[in-house]
């Protein structure tokens, strides 16, 4: 089996443009979650989400790609040019034809759907523009990755709720993993803040009107954000010969259903997932010294996820760190584990742990070392990132430090 | 008010798939058998027959002026709701 490096990342969410400006404000504690400025936000309850601010297409796009490419196929396609740009790494003749484009996502174009909606149910209209299919559906990020960057190899979305981006991560390593493809273009792109987006959510009544905050006795929900985290996962070998720069090692990943509750976390199923990553990575929980939590900031979530890490790590679970960094960037459900995983590697690649903010008061129910409030400096040569969908769908993956 | 408690006990059986006779004002919500999305669809489908807002917050049910203690609280809940709307 062939070791697979990372040697590309790239990211546009609520706390920056890019990789660079994620990091800092992962390092500072800042948070991006803000008032959403969305249509017709008078008529939400929940008026509080972590958009991607100062995004204009122009510049970036074309107007006939303006045209055909909905919010998060953008995101998609800025995230995966920073992350390509960074590999080095040009697609042409075989490399073109093996290496293809795995992307999570959960709500395919939204911003599409409900603009559409509106005109033809609220305005009355009998026509849309003809490219609503190809910018609402799901796999139109990963499609137009493909297009713009010339991967012929096996390209397709993986939409498995809050876990998308984590699957989608695993299915690509995997086929690095195995000799398939000589490198992977992965992880995920999400944009549901649009009025038909978060009503939706709000309708569960598990989304916080005030703040996100993880573990914290006081937390009362999520927090929808929006962006994408691109990565370019190569073959050690292939990365290595072209003298390219590395910045971790994907050692392994678990995959689990709880088999029990669409929407209820089971801490058997969270459990089985973190214990199977490090079972792949053939590691012991004395040396994972960071996850990047699940950590939604529900009630339910959050205490699950701390119960599962407690049995899997048994009296290592006292010293291991765990943050949530959806206090920061919130949400990003189907592209949030790729985002996060920008946490893990700055965990391991730079010895800088990002904090859990907004944390106000210790939960007996989640008592770990949840970073509070401020990044912390240490040396972490495992790192794991937890996520943890509706669906009862789960998806850990391990990263090492190179 | 009996229409308000007859409606909130009808939404609630038929959420338990029981007869309304079987719910009384002392049940519970999980006497009952109606669990965290149970929970959310009744009270969805209370705001919707009574045209209210529920202030429901499944992460802290308990910080809510909505005391879903049982059927008796949450009728009585659903009452001063719907008096506030009128006044």
């Amino acid at each position: 089996m062939k070791r697979v490096v990372i040697t590309g990342a790239g990211t546009i969410n609520a706390l920056g443009h890019n990789v660079s400006e994620t990091l800092e404000a992962f390092r500072e504690g800042r948070c991006g979650i803000d008032q959403l400025d969305v249509r017709d936000a008078d008529r939400l309850s929940v008026t509080i989400g972590a958009q991607v601010k100062n995004f204009s297409s122009e510049g970036l796009f074309n107007r006939q790609q303006m045209a055909l490419y909905d919010r998060f196929t953008q995101f998609a396609l800025v995230a995966a040019r920073e992350a390509i740009a960074q590999s080095g790494l040009t697609f042409a003749g075989d490399l073109a034809n093996r290496t293809g484009a795995i992307l999570g996502n959960s709500g395919g174009g939204m911003t599409t759907i409900d603009d559409n909606y509106r005109s033809v149910y609220e305005e009355g209209k009998n026509r849309v523009h003809p490219f609503v299919v190809p910018k609402l559906m799901n796999n139109a990020a990963a499609s137009h990755v493909s297009m713009e960057f010339n991967l012929k190899g096996p390209t397709f979305t993986v939409s498995s709720a809050c876990a998308s981006s984590n699957h989608a991560m695993a299915q690509a390593f995997q086929m690095v993993h195995t000799g398939m493809a000589p490198a992977m273009v992965t992880g995920g792109s999400e944009s549901m803040l649009c009025f038909g987006g978060v009503k939706a959510w709000e309708g569960m009544r598990v989304m916080s009107k005030s703040a996100c905050r993880p573990f914290s006795a006081n937390r009362n929900g999520m927090v929808q954000g929006e962006g994408a985290g691109i990565f370019v996962f190569e073959e050690y070998e292939h990365a290595r010969d072209r003298g390219a720069e590395i910045l971790a090692e994907v050692v392994g990943y678990a995959l689990t259903s709880d088999a029990s509750d669409i929407v209820m976390p089971s801490k058997q199923g969270a459990a089985r997932a973190i214990s199977g990553a490090m079972h792949f990575a053939g590691i012991n929980p004395d040396q994972v010294g960071y996850i990047n939590a699940h950590g939604t900031g529900t009630a339910a979530n959050d205490k699950t996820e701390s119960a599962a890490v407690a049995d899997v790590f048994g009296p290592h679970a006292d010293t291991v760190m765990i943050s949530s960094t959806k206090s920061m960037h919130g949400h990003l459900i189907g592209a949030t584990g790729a985002v996060e995983l920008l946490a893990c590697i700055m965990a391991v690649r730079d010895g800088i742990i990002a904090p859990t903010i907004g944390y106000e008061e210790p939960d007996p129910e989640c008592a770990l070392d949840v970073v509070p409030n401020a990044a912390r400096e240490a040396k972490v040569e495992y790192a794991l990132s937890n996520a943890f969908a509706f669906g009862g769908l789960n998806a850990v993956l391990a990263l090492r430090r190179i | 008010m009996s229409e308000v408690k007859d409606k909130v006990i009808a939404i609630i059986a038929e959420q338990a798939v029981l007869e309304p006779t079987d719910v009384s004002m002392e049940s519970t919500l999980e006497d009952l058998g109606i669990d965290s999305l149970g929970l959310v669809e009744s009270i969805f489908a209370i705001e919707e027959a009574f045209d209210i807002n529920v202030p429901f917050n499944a992460n802290e049910p308990e910080a809510s002026d909505f005391d879903i203690t049982d059927v008796a609280s949450i009728i009585a809940g659903v009452e001063k709701l719907v008096a506030e709307q009128n006044s």
